[in-house]
């Protein structure tokens, strides 16, 4: 990757933070920016100061900020409402497209509907979509 | 081209989807009634879908869990708040825990299907409606964390090879 030495080291960070499980769910849970490290530490079956650290690592990355309120530091999740619900309808959708596009080559396959299983009909696959999970998620 | 058209309303938090089909109403209606048939479309490539329960009546439940590429677990669940075969099916749609049961701190949005006939074929439209802004943004940031754990993963894949 050729790119310059700062943003080379940005992207390590990202990716760093990223690359562990705890600090993934770190994330989801301040979206709010409503939990304190303390309130986060209780979450979760490790020392405060493991926590503290992980919040650390992804507010070095840009993925978190602290906020200082009354005595407490509230961490929160990068904001940016609009954007983020724009994002969520393209995902929502880009879900349902790939599903409506499996609706069809079900529907297309004959009679029963028993034709091959998903990944492996005749069309191309769309890719994983980001929602699953979601759920996905969303799949959820 | 399946998908004919699709309205984001970022004010209303509602995504509306129309597409058409070549099928009669009846095998599209399959399609979401046989959990057998549900299986094979709901969840994305690589993430299979198992329904466990899967009852289309009024007050009814559907529960269903995806399976990943390294054996992980998502669930998720609805309830139904309408049903009228083959035409038209309302429902909540949410995510589970670990246990399978329904995760209050995740989104839900409510989904409603129509078909109607046309043309020989089917017209299913979808209205998908988050419950709050604060969920919305709240599954994007999902979304964007699962996108990038997945660069992450496919980085993982090119650097051992």
């Amino acid at each position: 990757m050729v790119v310059d030495g700062v943003t080379d080291e940005a992207v390590d960070r990202l990716f760093h933070a990223l690359a562990d499980a705890t600090r993934r769910d770190i994330l989801r849970r301040c979206v709010r920016g409503e939990l304190s490290v303390s309130r986060l530490a209780a979450a979760y079956p490790m020392s405060f100061a493991a926590v503290q650290k992980h919040v650390t690592v992804l507010e070095r990355a840009g993925l978190v900020t602290k906020q200082r309120h009354g005595r407490e530091q509230l961490v929160r999740t990068d904001p940016d409402a609009v954007g983020r619900a724009r994002q969520a309808l393209d995902e929502l959708e880009s879900a349902w497209r790939a599903r409506v596009d499996r609706m069809s080559g079900l529907l297309s396959d004959d009679g029963t509907g028993a034709g091959p299983g998903p990944g492996t009909g005749p069309r191309a696959d769309p890719g994983p979509d980001a929602t699953t999970n979601t759920k996905k998620g969303q799949d959820g | 081209m399946t998908v004919t058209s699709v309205d984001k309303d970022v004010d209303h938090l509602t995504l509306t989807l129309t597409a058409d089909f070549t099928a009669p109403v009846e095998r599209v209606w399959r399609l979401w009634a046989d959990p057998r048939l549900l299986e094979r479309w709901w969840g994305p490539p690589g993430y299979p879908a198992t329904f466990e329960e899967h009852d289309l009546t009024p007050g009814g439940e559907v529960r269903y869990f995806m399976t990943g590429p390294e054996g992980e677990k998502y669930g998720g669940w609805w309830r139904i708040t309408s049903v009228t075969p083959p035409a038209s099916l309302e429902f909540t749609d949410g995510f589970s825990d670990q246990d399978g049961k329904p995760n209050p701190e995740m989104p839900t949005t409510a989904v409603r299907m129509t078909l109607t006939e046309r043309g020989g074929g089917t017209r299913m439209e979808l209205r998908s409606v988050f419950d709050s802004r604060e969920q919305m943004d709240r599954l994007a940031e999902m979304g964007m964390v699962e996108g990038l754990r997945e660069a992450v993963g496919q980085m993982d894949g090119v650097l051992a090879g």
